[in-house]
This record gives structure tokens, C-alpha cells and sequence, in this order.
């Protein structure tokens, strides 16, 4: 496991983005376990920041965020990484400036 | 009968143009796109060189919604403690077809993806494609999108990078980490007037595009970019994954966030509101990494083709777009009109592809990625010596000064000055 250097949130920053959420259907989907150095790898390349470790090591992942770049498919489309496809009809991010 | 003659999948640079050569050929055609409008789904650094554009649309200065025109191009070695910038400015890059300008994706691919449908093209937006229909013998049929299947003689994919269609329109396999960089970008909000006045800008119409190399990315190869908008600043970096994935402490994000911070740069965007957080990808593996561009009843056009060269001081996707879109377009049209649109009757894109400077660039910079990826020293090594030749000339503290010469040469040696000629070799070589 990687000790980051991560000071800042940019959660603030992606609230200003116009998303459609889909509640039902994640269309990113993790394997079960996934490991330690795989995740890492997610962590230092999703641009929006969706892949976490708290202080206490929970890792987690938040879909609802999703920048749509397909970054995490390329980094880890062959390990942890099952499943990437585009949201639902008219569903994800809505970029107004792009 | 098919319900099409074409069917475009993706409205960005390239299939907007794709679908408005079509239409304006007379063929009916269909574009797929899955944001609920153009551009929805779309980012860019971004600055669009104009000349492919102007060969589509000749009045486009007078129409599209352009930001500013790129007067000022400047370039930086950052360290994290110092910053050396070349600054350029001249009357060629200024000439009608030489000059290029900022956009913001939203409102431009609007505006492109309302020619096409101005020239005939139907659009529907808010669905992605998920897949192809092909017949016995394998050739593209036509599309699947939300439950539909929708038939046409030739199926033109201009979706993107991101593309999840080319592995069953032509074989391709997903790119490898090492050939595809990550993009990550704010929208800084300011009012048109300062944005102008702090770029030395003499009106709301000029202005500057500025490229990073070194701390940027602390380190890692890749850069930040700088480009200013009407009343907002885009500002971001580009990373490569595989060497970003690999060890790097400080994730893009954070980079980004450190990048605002940084005395050269926090005085352009202070004040500023971020409008928009965006990610995106760029293809970087060049023309080794390109997928055949024409299949059976199928053609690529833009980044689903890898169409995109990132040479540091320069990135260029959209004017490549734009210009495969429209021979697509065009030699689609020939395939219908003769009546074959197998991949044989549509090789007449290839041939343009080659004739043009799309693949004649592509071809020219093969060596590029390579050179940049065993290069770190261009993120590391050199923008401290840059920033240590510097000091040495411009600090001053009354201690009694050495020549130039002893105080720079134990620096160079630092480096190495056999690497630095390897290294300037091989960048010459590269372009
Ligand atoms: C950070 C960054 C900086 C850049 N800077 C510059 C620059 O300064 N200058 C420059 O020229 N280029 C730049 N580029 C590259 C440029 O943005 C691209 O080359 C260009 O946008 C490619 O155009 P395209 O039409 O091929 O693809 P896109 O513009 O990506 O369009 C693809 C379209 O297809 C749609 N789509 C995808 N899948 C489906 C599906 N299954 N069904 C329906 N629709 C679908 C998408 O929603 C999208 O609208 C930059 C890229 C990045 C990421
Ligand atoms: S697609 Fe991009 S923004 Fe979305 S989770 Fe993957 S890396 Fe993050």
C-alpha cells in the first residue's frame, strides 16, 4: 500500500458539474477483492478521484462521480476493473464548458 | 433496402463533419450520439487549429463559437521552485489558415453537429451504441442502440478514444497504458477583461496557450496546459497512465491542485471560480498504435482511430479529426454511389488518409512517443538545470560573482553533458 500525498478534496470542484445519476445501474463495477497495489494504481490515475482509502484503510468507490475518460478501463481493464460501460440513455456527467 | 444509407456513431470533431459531407452529398444518414447533446460528453485542452476547419466551413470564424484567437504560445520548464517560460509571438501564426483558436467543447460541438443537421443529417442524442450488427460474412450492417437495431450500407464510428465498438468493427485490442495518456481539466471562471489584461492582451478576442513540462506532474512524463478562454481559463495536465499508475505518490488530481498553486500560475486564475471539473483521454502510441481504418461496411475517423500527436509544446486531435471526418464523409459517399461499400469499395479512404497530412504526420513523429517515454530527464533533470542556470544569472548577493562558464559547467555535468547530447539528438530525430 502507497503512502499518498493527497492534501486536497476536490469533491467541491466535481459538485459544480452537471451530472443525471443513475441510482439503479453502476456502470463501472469492481471484482470482489480487489488488491491493495491494483487499487493504488486507481488511486494516482481517476482524474475525478472516485477511487478512496480513509485513514482507517476502508477503500471505497463512488460511480455517481464518473468523468466518463475510461482511464481506470485502460489502467486496470484486465485486473480489478470488470466492467466499463457508458451510462444508461442520457444518463452521467453532462459537461456545460468541455 | 437499410433504413440509411450511413450511420455516424459519435457527433464530435469528426462526426459532425463526417454526417455534414454526407448529408451535403445528398445520402441519408443517422448520427448516434450518447451525450444528451453534442459535445456533452466531450473535452478538450483545447485549441483548435483552424486550416482543416476552414476547408469545411470557409465562413467559420464568422460562426462558430470560437473563444479566442492564440496570439501568445509559450512554453515552460517547471520546477517546483522555479519556472522558465519562452514566450513567442509572430505575424505567421496569425495568418487566415495558420492560425488557430480556443473553444470550449460544450458550445462548439453544438454548433458543428447543427451544420450536419442543417445539411440533412438526423440526430438523436442521449443514446450510446452498444454494439454492431453484421451480416453472414462479417460485414457492418448497421447499429444497436437502446433496444433498436437500425440498418444502413456503411457505419462511420467517430467515437473517441474511449471507443468500446472498434475491437468488433476492425479487431482492435484495447490500448496498452503505456500508449494512452490521462487528461485532467478546470474551467476557471473570470471576467473577460482580466482574463485579457493578465496575458498582456491588448483585447477580449487575443488569446495565449501555454504548455508546462516538469513539476507540473511532478515529474512523471506528461505536462500541464494552459489556455485561456473568453471569460474562463482552462486549466490542466496530461499524464501518461502507465507511468503514472506505476509509483507515483501524488495522484493527477493532486497534481492539478499543486499546479494552481504555483507562483507562476496562481496569479493568472486568483480570483477565479471553477465552473467545471472534466477528464478525458489522449491517445499517445502515434501511428504503431493505429487500428485499420476501413473494414468491411465500417470506417474509423479521429481518436477512435488513435488520431492524435502530443509532442509537448504541441497537441493537435481536433484539426485531425475534423479533416479524416470529412474525407470519411466524401469517400463514403463514392462507396454509395458505386454501389459497394464492402472494405474493398472503401478504400478510397485509406488512400486519402495516406495522401493527406493526417497519416503524413502521424508517420513523421512514429519515434516521438518512444523518445518521450525514455526521456524522463526532460521532466526532471532539466527543468532544474534550466532553474540553476538561472539563479546563477539573475541572483545577485553581493558575493564576488564567478565567470559564467565555472558556474554553469558543474551544473551541466550534474546532468551529463553526453546525455544532454544524446538528448537533444534524439529529440531532433524524433520530429
Ligand atoms: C486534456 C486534453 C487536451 C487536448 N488538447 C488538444 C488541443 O489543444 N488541440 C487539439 O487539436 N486536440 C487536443 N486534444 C485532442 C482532441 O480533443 C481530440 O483529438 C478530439 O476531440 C478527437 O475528436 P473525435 O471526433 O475523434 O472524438 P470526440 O471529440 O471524443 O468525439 C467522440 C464522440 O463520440 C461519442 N460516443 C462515444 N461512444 C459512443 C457510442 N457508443 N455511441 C454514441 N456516441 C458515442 C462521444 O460522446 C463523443 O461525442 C486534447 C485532448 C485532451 C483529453
Ligand atoms: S472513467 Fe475516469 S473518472 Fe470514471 S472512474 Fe474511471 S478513471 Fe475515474
Amino acid at each position: 500500500m502507497t503512502e499518498f500525498d493527497i492534501r486536497d478534496n476536490i469533491d467541491a470542484f466535481l459538485a459544480a458539474n452537471k451530472y443525471e445519476v443513475d441510482e439503479e445501474h453502476a456502470h463501472i463495477e469492481l471484482v470482489d477483492e480487489p488488491s491493495d497495489d491494483e487499487f493504488d494504481k486507481l488511486i494516482r490515475v481517476c482524474p475525478g478521484a472516485l477511487y478512496k482509502r480513509d485513514e482507517t484503510g476502508k477503500r471505497t468507490f463512488d460511480y455517481a462521480g464518473c468523468l466518463e475518460c475510461g482511464t481506470c478501463r485502460i489502467a486496470c481493464g484486465e485486473t480489478i476493473v470488470q466492467r466499463w460501460e457508458n451510462p444508461q440513455p442520457s444518463m452521467g456527467v453532462e459537461y456545460r464548458y468541455g | 433496402m437499410a433504413d440509411f444509407d450511413a450511420i455516424v456513431v459519435g457527433a464530435g470533431c469528426a462526426g459532425s463533419v463526417a454526417a455534414y459531407e454526407l448529408a451535403s452529398a445528398g445520402k441519408s444518414v443517422l448520427m448516434v450520439e450518447r451525450g444528451n447533446y453534442a459535445g456533452a460528453k466531450n473535452m478538450t485542452g483545447g485549441r483548435i487549429y483552424s486550416h482543416s476547419l476552414k476547408k469545411v466551413f470557409p465562413n467559420f470564424e464568422q460562426e462558430a463559437p470560437l473563444e479566442r484567437r492564440v496570439v501568445t504560445e509559450r512554453v515552460s520548464l517547471m520546477s517546483p521552485d522555479a519556472n522558465l517560460t519562452i514566450g513567442f509571438r509572430s505575424d505567421e501564426m496569425l495568418k487566415e489558415g495558420q492560425d488557430s483558436y480556443t473553444v470550449l467543447r460544450g458550445p462548439f460541438d453544438q454548433w458543428l453537429a447543427s451544420k450536419a443537421e442543417e445539411a440533412g443529417a438526423e440526430a438523436i442524442y442521449g443514446i450510446a451504441v452498444e454494439s454492431l450488427l453484421k451480416d453472414g460474412s462479417g460485414k457492418v450492417t448497421g447499429v444497436r442502440a437502446a433496444e433498436d437495431e437500425i440498418s444502413a450500407e456503411v457505419v462511420i464510428l467517430c467515437d473517441g478514444v474511449n471507443s468500446l465498438l472498434t475491437a468488433e468493427a476492425v479487431g482492435f485490442k484495447t490500448p496498452e497504458p503505456h500508449t494512452m495518456a490521462v487528461g485532467i481539466k478546470q474551467v476557471i471562471e473570470l471576467p473577460s477583461a482580466v482574463v485579457t489584461d493578465r496575458i498582456l492582451a491588448v483585447s477580449d478576442d487575443e488569446g495565449a496557450a501555454w504548455l508546462f513540462a516538469g513539476d507540473a506532474t511532478h515529474g512523471h512524463i506528461g505536462g500541464g496546459f494552459m489556455y485561456t478562454n473568453r471569460d474562463s481559463i482552462s486549466l490542466g495536465i496530461v499524464a501518461t497512465i502507465s507511468d503514472l499508475m506505476a509509483n507515483s505518490s501524488t495522484p493527477i488530481y493532486q497534481m492539478l491542485e499543486d499546479l494552481k498553486r504555483h507562483p507562476s500560475v496562481a496569479p493568472l486564475i486568483r480570483g477565479g471560480k471553477v465552473v467545471e471539473h472534466s477528464g478525458h483521454m489522449v491517445p499517445e502510441g502515434g501511428f504503431d498504435m493505429m487500428p485499420d481504418m476501413v473494414g468491411d461496411g465500417v470506417l474509423l475517423a479521429g481518436e477512435s482511430a488513435m488520431m492524435c500527436v502530443n509532442l509537448g509544446y504541441q497537441v493537435r486531435g481536433m484539426d485531425y479529426a475534423i479533416a479524416a471526418g470529412q474525407m470519411a464523409g466524401i469517400e463514403a459517399a463514392k462507396a454509395l454511389d458505386n454501389g459497394n461499400t464492402s472494405k474493398a469499395g472503401l478504400m478510397g479512404y485509406q488512400q486519402a488518409l495516406e495522401d493527406s497530412f493526417v497519416l503524413k504526420d502521424l508517420r513523421q513523429f512514429r519515434r516521438f512517443p518512444h523518445f518521450m517515454e525514455s526521456t524522463s530527464r526532460i521532466f526532471n533533470e532539466y527543468p532544474a538545470l534550466a532553474r540553476d542556470v538561472m539563479n546563477e544569472m539573475f541572483v545577485c548577493d553581493g558575493t564576488p560573482v564567478k565567470p559564467l562558464r565555472k558556474s554553469v559547467m558543474p551544473l551541466v555535468k550534474q546532468v551529463g553533458l553526453l546525455n544532454i547530447v544524446k538528448d537533444v539528438r534524439g529529440g531532433v530525430s524524433a520530429l
